[in-house]
């Protein structure tokens, strides 16, 4: 804190009392061991609803994972906190829902052959909705790059963020127009049937109407599809980042803009590539958040995204497996604290978190040191 | 000599043409809404504008003058409009306790920050966060203080006040709200700001915006949670008295205006200043950067909560989605379009703001406008940004408010610099 003069004194009794870390130490262990008794005391009570609440814990951070990822990308590459995220996530999930309701498209393979089993055809058309979603959320994000922030690239930094409050102003209360999609809550259509699971001493399917027998986990394919559809993007994008050549490139980018100019690379071409690339995994996103949670409305994308960006800066912001972390560990705290702690609490919780993360580590988790320009 | 006259003189001629004219403008309007030709709406729309200049003045002073991009001004306000909101509320069912509780906690908490600074900045070596801890314990010990001694001053006070006139006590006890309300938030700006000032920019940013969203969920709860039953957590709060006149908001807005306005003439406000231009120059000249920071946090919101308690006696209405995190952009907005770092820039928009959002565009949007609004809205964000990314008045400012530099003059001229005290 505040220091005296450097000089060379006899430390007071103050000093020697209060030297050390021990008193903040000693406050997060407690607020530690606070959450860990509450938590800990009601999961060896119901074992099942514990692993239940960690398996809905995990799908949100997938889909927190997804729209950090974004987040995370287009900051270590221009600096800006894209607002609009969040919104061009809701953009997905609509777009699905009229792909789904109006032109019936995850039923294409299924009326094109018939013969297929049912699950095969529907998987095929499920991936094809969000494959729809994502190249819509794309080409919106690259407009959006395109009209609103690349002509601010030079300008100071608020100006950026001014815009991109704007922009997510426009796609909400835009999308809220009677004739774009709608200004009240819609009911999202599932592209595939919901089938349940129970686990209690094997894998039981569970028949609809029935309830499942007391002390068994419940688990669904919408779970599954989140899970492994989330996990194949992040591998996808992994690969894309890591092994690829536009991935080099957005590295260098992201590095040191005048100098890998002078590489050679088109560094605005990259830069909307990164949008793109961001925007289509907030897409899938929006599309499995709707298919975990089906009502949609204009401003979904206002939580969810906040969220997923307090998940980018909670594993350090810039880094993505950082993102991927702060998102897991957000999906966890929220789906814990609700269950264990307070329902009505849970975003105070969660950014309470987020807070004290700061205050133990400024860069976040996985964070690099800084070397933001002043 | 003759040079610091004239200054002066030419100081003399720009303030008296500033309050005459603030006072000519405060005179016109309620002259209007005392004939009636401003109707009960235009006249709110006007006491809006006013409240938001006062917010947007605090975050000015935090952003635009210090540096630190702040989206926390927003649950200030929100602390001041409920704090505020509570007394008034209490003290028309003819019952002081709030004030005497408030006053009393905002007195030992201001004690309990105040000694344990003045104890800890003897200690070399303590972290944030232990400090932090420090502080939590002493002012949660000093509330607690202040709550009971508050309801053993509860009696006399209650008596006291009823011994006055009706109406001279309540817009006693409306002033002192008003008053309370930007004390307690910025009381709770020291002790937030204390560890969270430390975060680069960006962290400080999403930290105050956390801030202001841990605010809005406490309002949600603050029934069931935390026994004010009067505030009825996310059904709203009504009932409370409508006492904020034009005369009143203009006062504040004045008194908040002449603040920021001598603040940033003072040492303290080139301080804050130099830490916005460069923070480890600044450093480096024996600023000590962490107080300034936290000086102009504190200020502003302090403001903030001043703006919120006044907000709070406008409609008599107070719901937790009016301090939602989305409308922390309001202010933000506001700053930037009247032109960071301008005080004449943000008033303007303030009043600009309001009107158009509210009142002009009514004229030129058809029926169901309100879903066309913020269409508009941020389009013209957009085209602002895109042509004028300075803000509509950047750079320019009232004779009044503008800082006259003394004239440079060379070194050997005697001592100058008033930094050198800050040391």
């Amino acid at each position: 804190m505040q220091t005296t003069l450097g000089q060379a004194r006899p430390r007071s009794l103050t000093d020697r009392i209060l030297r050390g870390r021990w008193i903040g130490k000693v406050l997060l262990i407690v607020l530690l061991g606070y959450a860990v008794w509450a938590i800990g005391r009601q999961a060896i009570q119901a074992p099942a609803l514990f692993v239940e609440q960690v398996k809905n814990g995990l799908q949100l951070g997938f889909v927190y994972a997804m729209i950090a990822l974004g987040y995370t990308m287009v900051y270590g590459i221009v600096r800006l906190i894209n607002f609009a995220h969040g919104d061009v996530f809701m953009v997905g999930a609509f777009v699905s829902y009229f792909a789904i309701s109006r032109a019936n498209l995850h039923m294409w393979l299924a009326s094109l052959a018939p013969g297929l089993p049912e699950g095969l055809s529907l998987l095929v058309g499920t991936l094809t909705v969000i494959l729809l979603a994502m190249v819509v959320c794309a080409f919106l994000a690259v407009v959006i790059e395109r009209v609103a922030y690349k002509p601010l690239r030079t300008a100071p930094r608020i100006s950026a963020l001014i815009t991109a409050i704007g922009v997510s102003f426009f796609l909400e209360y835009f999308g809220a127009l009677d004739f774009v999609f709608s200004p009240d809550f819609i009911t999202y259509v599932r592209p595939f049937p919901v089938q349940v699971w129970y686990i209690k001493g094997g894998i039981h399917p569970l028949v609809p109407g029935s309830e499942a027998p007391g002390g068994s986990i419940l688990f669904s394919n919408i779970f599954i599809i989140i899970a492994l559809s989330s996990i194949l993007l992040l591998v996808l994008l992994d690969v894309i980042v890591r092994r690829t050549k536009v991935g080099r490139a957005m590295r260098a980018v992201a590095y040191d803009k005048p100098t890998a100019r002078l590489m050679g690379i088109n560094v605005d071409g990259i830069i909307s590539i990164t949008f793109a690339i961001g925007a289509a995994l907030a897409g899938a996103g929006g599309v499995l958040y709707a298919i975990a949670f089906p009502s949609i409305v204009f401003w979904m994308g206002i939580i969810p995204g906040l969220k997923a960006f307090v998940a980018a800066v909670l594993g350090g912001i810039g880094s993505i497996p950082g993102a991927f972390m702060g998102a897991i560990i957000m999906g966890q705290a929220e789906a814990l604290s609700s269950a264990y702690i307070s329902t009505p609490m849970r975003d105070a919780i969660a950014f309470a978190i987020l807070i004290l993360v700061l205050l133990v580590r400024p860069t976040g988790l996985l964070g690099e040191v800084e070397r933001e320009k002043a | 000599m003759s040079r610091r006259g004239m200054m002066a003189r030419k100081l003399d001629r720009n303030s008296l043409l500033f309050f005459g004219g603030a006072l000519l403008l405060f005179a016109v309007v309620q002259v209007l809404i005392s004939v009636g030709v401003l109707t009960d709406y235009y006249s709110t729309i006007l006491r809006i504008g006013a409240v938001m200049a006062i917010v947007s003045l605090g975050l000015n002073l935090i952003y635009g003058f210090n540096g630190q991009f702040s989206l926390g001004q927003w649950g200030f306000y929100a602390i001041g409009a409920y704090a505020a909101a509570d007394l008034t509320y209490r003290w028309k069912l003819h019952d002081a306790s709030g004030v005497a509780v408030l006053l009393m906690v905002v007195l030992f908490v201001g004690l309990a920050l105040w000694g344990l600074g003045k104890l800890l900045s003897k200690v070399r070596g303590l972290d944030i966060l232990s400090a932090f801890g420090l502080y939590l314990v002493a002012v949660f010990a000093a509330a607690y203080l202040g709550v009971r001694v508050g309801a053993v001053l509860t009696g006399p006070l209650t008596a006291a006040l009823s011994a006055l006139p009706e109406a001279l006590a309540s817009q006693i006890v409306f002033v002192v709200a008003v008053i309370l309300g930007g004390v307690v938030a910025g009381e709770v700006a020291y002790l937030f700001g204390l560890p969270v000032l430390t975060l680069g920019s960006d962290y400080f940013g999403i930290a105050t915006l956390g801030f202001t969203i841990i605010v809005k969920v406490l309002l949600d709860n603050s029934d069931t949670m935390f026994g004010f039953e009067e505030m009825k957590g996310a059904r709203g709060m009504i009932g409370i008295p409508h006492q904020t006149t034009w005369a009143w908001v203009f006062v504040f807005l004045l008194l908040v205006v002449v603040i920021t306005r001598n603040l940033l003439h003072s040492s303290e406000g080139r301080a804050m200043i130099s830490v916005r231009e460069d923070e480890i120059a600044a450093k480096a000249m024996g600023i000590d950067v962490a107080r300034y920071k936290n000086l102009a946090f504190v200020v502003g919101s302090v403001f903030a909560g001043v703006a919120g308690a006044l907000y709070a006696h406008i409609n008599g209405f107070l719901h937790p989605n009016n301090f939602n995190f989305l409308r922390s952009f309001d202010p933000m907005i506001i700053i930037v379009f009247g032109g960071l770092g301008s005080v004449t820039g943000t008033v303007t928009a303030a009043f600009a703001w309001a009107i158009l959002l509210e009142g002009v565009l009514r004229l030129f949007l058809p029926d169901g406008f309100e879903t066309w609004r913020f269409v508009v809205y941020p389009l013209l964000l957009l085209i602002m940004m895109l042509l004028r990314p300075s803000g509509l008045l950047g750079g320019v400012e009232l004779p009044f408010l503008k800082q006259l530099m003394p004239p440079l003059k060379p070194a050997a001229k005697g001592p100058q610099g008033a930094e050198g005290g800050q040391v």
